[in-house]
């Protein structure tokens, strides 16, 4: 049985929240994780420091989070290095193309009431829901 | 100040994604495996996630002309439902479903160096290219 939580998830998120809104409100951006590190790739002068500082924050951040919640860094899942490769592509390509990931679309835009993150956040999950049951049904977790 | 600000809200964000659960990719995993050991806990994420955001943007943002530090609010201007929104986000969540990682989770667990985190990021670094390099192919067509 998987352990359903409620108080976590809803700091964590609020948490989330917050972070969000302080880069709109000091930095007028919107927290899309996959929109801030691909700025990088294709870095623009004078777009690239605070991309930079806010990626150093959430790198280190998890360095230290790893010391209080180590339970919360178990990436046990079964699926072969091969795989997690090919989903690194597929979430590569996808956020370029989709304009965001769970962060941008999921709480910027859909906080925003933006009809394209409202297109793209069921449809993100319910392609990836259908995925899931796509590889436990025919146990492809490791086929790469 | 304004860049410890952004540091401060990158590394709150990473507090919140890891007390939140998504750094887990077996429970993101479960949560996506709706038709199976369902976990609907990080629904919770977004429900919190969105409260703070929402009221941010609706009561605080309208009372200010302008960022603290910048000159203005930038938001993304597309307004349209396309094809590569829609192909894109099935894709993003392809991937999602195969990895359990969003670009988030990884980049907050990628100083732990773990292997399967690692190749996660750098072939997330490899699509991104590959897509900035197909866009203009496919634009032409």
């Amino acid at each position: 049985m998987v352990e359903f939580e409620v108080v976590k998830p809803l700091v964590g998120g609020m948490l989330m929240g917050c972070s969000a809104a302080i880069l709109m409100l000091t930095r007028g951006r919107i927290a899309g994780m996959s929109g801030i590190f691909e700025g990088l790739l294709r870095p623009k002068s004078g777009d690239t420091l605070w991309r930079v500082l806010f990626i150093l924050g959430l790198s280190a951040g998890g360095l230290v989070m790893v010391e209080i919640l180590p339970e919360r860094f178990n990436f046990e899942t079964g699926r072969s290095v091969g795989m997690m490769a090919l989903a690194g592509v597929l979430v590569g390509v996808g956020v370029h193309f989709g304009s965001g990931c769970t962060s941008g679309h999921g709480i910027c835009g859909i906080s925003r009431l933006s009809v394209r993150s409202m297109v793209a956040v069921p449809t993100f999950m319910g392609v990836g829901a259908v995925v899931v049951w796509g590889i436990n049904h025919f146990q492809l977790g490791g086929v790469l | 100040m304004k860049y410890l600000f952004t540091i401060l809200a990158g590394a709150m964000f990473a507090v919140g994604i890891t007390i939140g659960g998504m750094t887990v990719p077996s429970k993101v995993l479960n949560f996506l495996d709706v038709t199976g050991n369902w976990d609907p806990s990080l629904m919770l994420v977004m429900v919190g996630a969105i409260g703070v955001y929402a009221v941010m943007f609706y009561l605080i943002m309208p009372k200010m002309e302008k960022p603290l530090f910048d000159e203005k609010f930038k938001l993304p201007t597309k307004s349209n439902i396309d094809l590569p929104l829609i192909l894109g986000a099935a894709t993003f969540g392809a991937g999602w479903g195969v990895g359990g990682f969003c670009p988030g989770a990884a980049l907050t667990s990628s100083l732990l160096l773990d292997t399967s985190v690692l190749v996660f990021i750098l072939f997330m670094i490899v699509g991104m290219y590959g897509a900035m390099f197909l866009q203009p192919l496919l634009a032409k067509k």
